[in-house]
């Protein structure tokens, strides 16, 4: 199915089509990594809206990519549950692991490195998001671990 | 010694309830059939008979909202639900673990509501990030399509945010759900009369549906009785910092903070001194450990001017800086205001900017006082709550930690990086990445 008739699919489910744009972002992002001029104007086209707009409305959300990103997306809380139990440390070893700092892409592609606000796991804190998938209980012991299965997978 | 007494979760121990069979073993789906066999009116009753408030923060009776919508005659535009699942307070999770734990219970009670406001259209507006979630929700709601009999003539779309703190705000979220920038409308109208797609709307949160199915099952009277006066039933409190156990504890309202943070949660690790706590998510007063003693309902902690919010207990230790404290919840509200209200936009990322130079040992005396000053200027000028709750928040950090912040104008930090809030890296303080340094496809 192209992109165009997936995105229209969705938007059968919504009274307005316009109630699509953000499922509409999203895939179009799973499909090319992030969200180029290209992919906003596909989405747009789909959707019989402008890629201004479809722009407006990504850039006020922080899990569109509106740059290249790594392999991997790995986000680290560090709101102040997570921050009370180490999670700076957790993001710091990350940083080492890397080689990169947060809000980067690693020089070899391999991830980038956000923090992120509050993910909703305040008690399993250090959450870190591997691709979107939580990981509970992260200490920085764990890092070394992590960024190997990442630069493996 | 206090005990969870469980009810939205209750079950869930000992049965896979994210299973249809097993949750219709417990007795599921039952409260449904015996709500659509009441008129909507009735249902409405009920509820307003059980006392229930919403649990989403702000507390408002659940079948008082109900009752604002429209009849079907009043108002011929199809009525909506729309579910709060867009949980990013700080502090909570407790909405996270409900859906995850007992999605066929929540989904059960969003379609006594969708009865009791005569809606056939049910939006559910899960955050984002809440993957785990989204999935056990959907897979739940796949296990219904076989079974027409329950599903009735609702339809139920799940719809993912995409990371904005302030789609939590109905007016917001619903703006978000009609493919917008999340931005707070202006009130009145409210979602009732003129909500998503400007249509009757009751926006509910997660807990709140989720209770609905156990207060039918227990009677309305029955729940009522749960709890203390003005805060019938239990809640979900989601504990974490500096605790041995965080998680979720279902407890019936009236326990106190003490016996959250020490009975069920275990108590301050390494034998460390409580400092304080914040009692419902970033976006409330800060209490003392010394303050603790007071009952979990709404209005032992509207006395002590601050509330159960969205249930979020965030416990500090003595290590603790409250100037760190007030950096990091100051960058998360600049970094989440959605920058339609100037005092909010600006008068965050002043507060950030002045704790900063406390925090460094840059600043006068004179400058503390233009911190509060500039709290005072965003309270009650703003669309929504955000910059308000931020401001409000700060300056409880100050109030009550007054000798601390003085400290901080001769010489800086007494605290350091012993304080584990030490020099935290905020989303609103990182680097933005570089597109030079990894090479992807284009379209």
């Amino acid at each position: 199915m192209t992109l165009a008739d997936e995105i229209q699919k969705v938007a059968a489910q919504y009274p307005e089509t316009r109630s699509a744009v953000l499922p509409a972002l999203r895939m179009a992002q799973e499909r090319h990594g992030w969200l180029s001029t290209e992919a906003l104007r596909e989405v747009a086209d789909a959707l019989d809206v402008t890629p201004a707009y479809c722009k407006s409305v990504a850039s006020f959300y922080d899990m569109f990519h509106l740059q290249p990103i790594g392999r991997h997306v790995v986000e680290v809380c560090t709101n102040v549950s997570c921050a009370l139990v180490g999670a700076q440390q957790v993001l710091e070893a990350f940083e080492e692991e890397l080689d990169t700092r947060a809000g980067e892409n690693s020089p070899d592609g391999t991830a980038t490195l956000k923090t992120i606000e509050c993910l909703g796991g305040c008690g399993w804190a250090t959450i870190v998001a591997v691709d979107g998938h939580y990981r509970r209980y992260v200490k920085p012991e764990d890092v070394p671990g992590i960024v190997e299965e990442l630069r493996n997978g | 010694m206090a005990e969870a007494r469980e009810i939205v979760l209750g079950g869930a121990a000992d049965h896979d309830l994210t299973k249809l069979a097993e949750y219709e073993a417990v007795g599921g789906y039952t409260q449904l059939a015996r709500a659509r066999a009441m008129e909507p009116a009735a249902v409405i009753d009920a509820v307003l008979a059980s006392n229930l408030r919403g649990r989403g923060g702000a507390f408002f009776q659940t079948g008082r909202k109900w009752s604002f919508i429209p009849k079907p005659d009043q108002n011929p535009n199809p009525h909506y639900l729309v579910v709060n699942a867009d949980e990013s307070e700080p502090g909570s999770f407790k909405d996270n673990e409900i859906l995850q734990r007992v999605p066929h219970r929540f989904i059960e009670g969003c379609l006594i509501t969708a009865h009791a406001v005569e809606s056939q259209h049910v939006f559910i507006y899960v955050r984002g990030e809440y993957l785990e979630a989204y999935e056990i929700v959907v897979a739940a709601l796949e296990e219904l399509r076989e079974r027409p009999e329950l599903r009735g003539d609702v339809t139920i779309v799940v719809h993912r945010g995409a990371g904005a703190y302030i789609c939590g705000e109905e007016t917001a979220l619903i703006e978000s759900l009609e493919g917008k920038r999340g931005q707070p409308r202006s009130k009145p109208p409210f979602p009732a009369i003129s909500g998503l797609y400007a249509s009757p709307t009751v926006v509910n949160n997660v807990e709140t549906m989720a209770t609905i199915p156990p207060i039918f099952q227990l009677g309305p009277e029955e729940y009522a009785k749960l709890g203390v006066e003005n805060s019938a039933g239990t809640r979900v409190v989601s504990l974490s910092g500096h605790v041995e156990r965080g998680g979720n504890y279902e407890i019936e309202q009236g326990v106190t903070i003490r016996e959250l943070i020490y009975d069920l949660a275990g108590g301050v690790p390494g034998g460390r001194k409580l400092k304080a706590v914040i009692p419902g998510g970033s976006s409330t007063v800060v209490l003392t450990g010394d303050e603790i003693d007071v009952s979990y309902d709404f209005d032992s902690l509207l006395q002590l001017k601050t509330a159960m919010g969205s249930a979020g207990v965030i416990v500090m230790d003595e290590r603790v800086c409250m100037v760190q404290l007030g950096i990091r919840v100051s960058e998360f509200y600049e970094h989440e205001s959605c920058g339609k209200c100037t005092p909010c936009r600006e008068g965050t990322r002043w507060m950030t900017q002045i704790l900063r130079k406390l925090e460094a040992g840059e600043a006068s005396a004179r400058e503390l006082d233009l911190l509060l000053s500039v709290c005072d200027r965003i309270n009650g000028k703003c669309l929504c709550p955000l910059g308000e709750t931020a401001a409000t928040a700060v300056a409880s950090y100050v109030a009550k930690f007054r000798d601390e912040y003085v400290a901080h104008l001769d010489g800086g930090c007494p605290f350091g990086d012993d304080s584990p809030l030490d020099h935290v890296m905020a989303p609103v303080a990182q680097h933005h990445h570089s597109p030079a340094a990894v090479e992807v496809p284009v379209g």
